[in-house]
This record gives C-alpha cells, sequence and structure tokens, in this order.
C-alpha cells in the first residue's frame, strides 16, 4: 500500500513537467501574435465595421455623406447631431421603438411561456408519442417565413387583425416557440432526474417541481432563449413589412425603410441613425446576460 | 416507524420481467439492506417501495397500509440516493427544509426540526452553504439530513455510499449504523457491496436476477449459504469452489479430477458419486501435511493477514492465513480445509447438499 501511495506522484509530476516543456514554445509572444492576436484583431474589425459605418454616417454632415473625394469616407469632420435630433424630435421614431419593444416582450412572453410547457413535457412527462412531438416541432422551425407570409396575411385578414401590433404578438410564436423548445428541451434534459424524485418524495406536485426546481435551474437556458427570441422579434422585417400599414404601428426595421427612403432618393443620416439607436437596447441586453448566454450553449447543472 | 411487507412483488418493463415474484418481510425497526449484482432488481424494488416505479403485481404495504397506488408524498418515506440529489440552487438548511415547507409548517417549526437534524449528523456551521460548496461526505450527510428531518416511517437508501472514497465509505458506513441504532427507523438499504450489507445488515437480502436468493442474518449467510450463488457472493475474498464427485462412507471426502481428496464433515447417504462443488472459504484452508498439495502463484501481505493464491491442479485457490509463514511463489505447500466448514453444492442446480 505504502509503495502505491508514494510512486504514483513522483510519475504525475515528471509527466507534468514533461508536458510543460514540449508545450511551451507556444507560449513565445510572436508565435501568440500570429496564432491568436492578428486573428483576434481581423474577427473584430470585420465585426465592428458595420457598427463603425452606421454610427459614422449617422453624425456625418450631408454633404460629407456621398462626397467621398474631398471628404475621407472613413472620418468625420465637424460632426453633426441633426439627423438624430430629427428622428428623435420629427418622426414617430420613439413610437415605432416603443412598438417594437410592446411586440418583442408580448411575442417572447408568450413563446417562452408555452416553450417551457412543451419542452418540460417531451422531456420529462412519459407519454407516448413525446419524440415524435419533439421532432415535429422542429420540423415547424425549418419552415420559412418568406414561404409562410401570403398564406399568414390571409389568415391575419380573416380575424380582422391586419395592422394591429397583436397580429405580430400572435405570428412570431411561430418561429420563436420550436426553437426556444428546443433549446429548453437541451437544458431541462441535463437536470438531474433524481432531483425531481426526490422532490416528489418530499411531497411536491407536479407544479411545484417545475416552478420551485426546474425553472431556479434552468435559468440560463430562459434567459438564452428569452434573448434569443427578443432579438428574433426585434430584427424581424418580412411579417411586420406585411401585416401593418400605417406608419404609427410600424416596427422599426420597417419603418425606418419605408420613412427614410423616398423613391431611389436614401436618407442615409437619418437611416443609419434609426439603426443604430434600434439596436443600442438589443446591445445593452447582450452585454448584462452575456455569461448566463454562453453558459447555456456550454454548460449544465452543476451540483 | 413501521414495518414493511414486501408480498410476491412482480416488475415487467415492457414485456420483459425483472423481477420475478419477491417476497420480503421487514421488521419494525429492523435494517435491511438488499444486496446483489448489478440488474438483479435490487434498486427497482426499492423505488417500487418508494413509489417511483409501478408495482406490475404483488402488494407492498408500510405498517398496516397496502401503498401500491399511493403517491410517493404519502407514504411516509424518505430516500437517499445515490447522487445525493441534493437541489442546487438551495442551501443546505433549505434542503433539509424543503419537504416541511411543502408540507406547509411554520417556519419555526422547520428551523427547529432542521437544527435538530443538523445538531445529530454535525451540519451546524454548513447550514448556509450551498451543496456545490461541500465535500462528497458533507454531501452524503446533507442527503440524510433531508431524510432525517421528516421523521418518516422508513428510510430509503439507495447505494449511498458509491460516489465516496474507499476511506470515507467506511467512515459513513458507521455513521449510519450509529444513527440507524439511535433513530430505530425501519431502514432498507440498497448495496451491490457485500462488505457494506455485512457490516450493517440486521438482515441481508441476497438478489440476484430477479429473485430472492437468501435472506438471513449476515452471520447466517456466511456460515450456511442456501447456494453456490450466496456462497460466492458473501464474503471477502470469495469462497473457494472445486468441482469433483462425492464419496460417502466413514470419513466422506470430495474427490476432484486430478485425485485430491477434499475432507468432509459428514455426508449424507444416498449422495454417493453424484457431481458437485465442493465450498472452502480462504480462512478455512490451513497448512497440514496431510493437506493436498499446492503451488504458490502470488503472495498478498495485508499486514494483519496475507493471502496466498495457490494452484492446485488447474485451480486457483486462495488461503488466507493470520501468521507470518515464509512462502514465496513457486513454493510446494500443502494445504487442507477444514472439514467441519466445508461447503457441498450440487454441480446442476447449485443447492447446498451438506454443511
Amino acid at each position: 500500500m505504502t509503495d502505491h501511495a508514494v510512486h504514483p506522484p513522483a510519475v504525475a509530476t515528471v509527466a507534468k513537467s514533461d508536458e510543460s516543456d514540449g508545450m511551451s514554445y507556444l507560449e513565445t509572444l510572436p508565435s501568440r501574435i500570429v496564432t491568436l492576436y492578428i486573428p483576434l484583431f481581423i474577427i473584430v474589425v470585420i465585426l465592428l465595421f458595420p457598427f463603425y459605418w452606421m454610427a459614422l454616417t449617422s453624425i456625418k454632415p450631408d454633404e460629407q455623406l456621398i462626397d467621398m473625394d474631398s471628404f475621407n469616407p472613413f472620418w468625420v469632420v465637424k460632426p453633426t447631431f441633426k439627423h438624430i435630433s430629427k428622428l428623435l424630435f420629427e418622426t414617430s421614431y420613439p413610437r415605432w421603438l416603443w412598438n417594437t419593444m410592446y411586440v418583442a416582450a408580448a411575442a417572447t412572453f408568450l413563446s417562452i411561456t408555452a416553450s417551457v410547457l412543451a419542452a418540460y413535457a417531451i422531456v420529462r412527462l412519459r407519454f407516448k408519442g413525446a419524440q415524435a412531438v419533439g421532432a415535429l416541432i422542429f420540423m415547424a422551425y425549418l419552415v420559412p417565413p418568406s414561404i409562410l407570409f401570403i398564406p399568414l396575411a390571409s389568415v391575419i385578414h380573416a380575424y380582422g387583425l391586419f395592422d394591429s401590433p397583436m397580429s405580430l404578438i400572435l405570428v412570431y410564436p411561430t418561429l420563436l416557440i420550436p426553437f426556444s423548445t428546443w433549446l429548453l428541451m437541451g437544458y431541462f434534459k441535463t437536470i438531474p432526474f433524481e432531483l425531481e424524485e426526490c422532490a416528489l418524495i418530499d411531497g411536491a406536485s407536479r407544479w411545484q417541481i417545475l416552478t420551485k426546481i426546474i425553472l431556479p435551474l434552468a435559468v440560463p437556458g430562459l434567459i438564452s432563449a428569452f434573448i434569443f427570441s427578443f432579438t428574433l422579434c426585434w430584427n424581424e422585417f418580412i411579417y411586420a413589412l406585411t401585416f401593418l400599414s400605417s406608419t404609427q404601428n410600424k416596427t422599426v426595421p420597417v419603418a425606418i425603410v419605408n420613412e427614410f427612403v423616398d423613391g431611389d432618393i436614401y436618407k442615409w443620416g437619418s437611416l443609419m441613425a434609426g439603426a443604430l439607436v434600434g439596436s443600442l437596447p438589443l446591445v445593452i441586453l447582450y452585454a448584462f446576460f452575456v455569461e448566463h448566454y454562453v453558459s447555456a450553449m456550454t454548460g449544465a447543472v452543476k451540483e | 416507524m413501521a414495518s414493511v411487507k414486501i408480498q410476491d412483488v412482480r416488475k415487467s418493463f415492457g414485456g420483459f420481467e425483472v423481477l420475478h415474484g419477491v417476497t420480503v418481510p421487514i421488521e419494525d425497526g429492523e435494517f435491511v439492506v438488499l444486496v446483489g449484482p448489478s440488474g438483479c432488481g435490487k434498486s427497482t424494488l426499492l423505488r417500487m417501495l418508494a413509489g417511483l416505479e409501478n408495482i406490475t403485481s404483488g402488494t407492498i404495504s408500510i405498517g398496516e397500509r397496502v401503498v401500491n397506488d399511493v403517491q410517493p408524498k404519502e407514504r411516509d418515506i424518505a430516500m437517499v440516493f445515490q447522487n445525493y440529489a441534493l437541489y442546487p440552487h438551495m442551501t443546505v438548511a433549505q434542503n433539509m427544509g424543503f419537504s416541511l415547507k411543502l408540507r406547509k409548517e411554520n417556519s419555526a417549526e422547520i428551523d427547529k426540526l432542521v437544527n435538530r437534524a443538523a445538531d445529530i449528523l454535525g451540519l451546524r456551521n454548513l447550514l448556509d452553504r450551498y451543496p456545490r460548496q461541500l465535500s462528497g461526505g458533507q454531501r452524503q450527510r446533507v442527503a440524510m439530513g433531508r431524510a432525517i428531518v421528516r421523521d418518516p416511517q422508513v428510510f430509503l437508501f439507495d447505494e449511498p455510499l458509491s460516489n465516496l472514497d474507499a476511506k470515507l465509505r467506511v467512515a459513513m458506513r458507521t455513521e449510519i449504523k450509529e444513527l440507524h441504532q439511535r433513530l430505530k427507523t425501519t431502514t432498507v438499504y440498497v448495496t451491490h457491496d457485500q462488505i457494506e450489507a455485512m457490516t450493517m445488515a440486521d438482515k441481508i437480502v441476497v438478489m440476484h436476477d430477479g429473485i430472492v436468493e437468501q435472506m438471513g442474518a449476515p452471520l447466517e449467510l456466511y456460515d450456511h449459504p442456501d447456494n453456490r450463488f450466496v456462497a460466492g457472493f458473501i464474503g471477502s475474498p470469495a469462497m473457494n469452489f472445486l468441482e469433483g464427485s462425492l464419496v460417502g462412507g466413514e470419513t466422506p471426502y470430495v474427490e476432484t479430477a486430478n485425485g485430491s481428496k477434499l475432507p468432509l464433515a459428514a455426508s449424507r447417504t444416498g449422495l454417493d458419486g453424484k457431481p458437485v462443488v465442493y465450498g472452502i472459504r480462504p480462512e478455512h484452508l490451513e497448512f497440514a501435511d496431510d493437506g493436498v498439495e499446492a503451488e504458490v502463484i502470488v503472495v498478498e501481505p495485508t499486514g494483519s493477514e496475507t493471502q496466498i493464491v495457490a494452484r492446485i491442479g488447474k485451480q486457483d485457490l486462495i488461503a488466507v492465513i493470520r501468521d507470518r509463514r515464509a512462502v514465496k511463489p513457486g513454493d510446494r505447500v500443502k494445504l487442507r480445509p477444514v472439514a467441519k466448514a466445508a461447503h457441498v453444492f450440487d454441480k446442476e442446480t447449485g443447492k447446498r447438499l451438506i454443511n
């Protein structure tokens, strides 16, 4: 026994120092620059350039917008807040922002509630055809909106919901529920079965198990489902374009395209200002929840 | 506290029967261990007792009440799971108080009961921690604390020690046994480890392939195994088995294929020439000049005793001796089984013939 106790640590130390010798050539600065910092820099530039362009355009005075010969297109001299103030005070932009937020929040709430119940039932209640139902829900996700928007438009018309935010609140879940359900199913599966059995013996009902055990443990999953759904609603274009017609009722993505593009005249300053202001709420949302979002995609419940 | 009656219980998954009519009476306050190799149905039986699996046929009663169709929470039981199943988002105190909270006890009462259980298990200064901040042994104790606060009629343990390291396992074994002696709550404990079964149980139920092979007090099973399976399963190192045929008369013995004569204390008439399996425990093999010749293969000293693997003919035997004898691999020694400790099993059915 004593022999066993002494030898393995010795072996382990040898292996460890070996390994660090073998890998240490990767630790030098030049190689780190080539393998890590340059690729990272390229990715960051590619990802952030549209943001930069958007921000830049929204504060450029009109004469600098198109004249690329006399002005450097990648910089701005004498920036102006004219476009932004025009956007906020001379158009219905605040109203559009409110519409977008209201529709996104309502559709997301509806979808997550339905998805939680669906995902829990599929994963944990042993009923015939649970697998098939799961597969069918996923199939629903594969049907693209560009095929559905015409038939859905006639449905919306038949129910008299045309040009009302309600049309979007009821249609968006067709996109959101399938994805959220799958995401939550994956998350619920990582929660050990014994926890529920233990709660069952402790005297909890199904509803109590869901609300007191499963949901608190699935918070990261819920947050990522929420962010995903909210973003999708926020950016959605084709349904919003089809179902809404009056300026007052539009959502941001549709409104800025409709109101700031006049025939072939693009009001680039206002357009970009609208896009920039419209993307800020999402940026803030992501910044708050990024950790949960990542852990839901990678992690499981740890005891 | 209550007695438990498991009466001719069967369980099928789909068309496949995993428990073939199991009957186990459990006395009030008894510590019963269900033991057997994996897949023998012991965990299924426990889960049926807990109400987590349906009973295909037969009855289970707790106290005087048949509980076949009673919900787990109405059965007045508490269960400790193999992976502890502590709620990760609750503190130790909340974990232990969860069942009381569901029962709508007032918070002063919950505090009192949780503190009492924490005192019993030495968890008093861990009450505000979360499960992830605890060591394996502490989690194990919290899982037991959660069972204790409910003051149930029956404790159920499902392999509670298998996730712990060897040293801690021995310590927790003692702790659980001590706890039982103190609380005297009827306990059903499932394990695949026969040492746990031997050390803890008032009564061991040995299960194999969905049936009960034998039940009884630990030493009764050790000394008088009903069949070859129980004989081989209980005891470590395991009993040695040698095939041969029975020879009766004044000094009965079992003769192996290579002519070795293995002594017996007594025989029964009508068994002469019957093919049998001769069973002898490692500690019942002695060095003696009139023994069977064997070659030493491996010598394993553990300090308090020495295990010797020796070969007779083509078969390896393990002998355990307590004196420090200078034997080394390759030595030829003479081993004699203690005749009155020998077991004889029917070669075909595995049933005990003589012992």
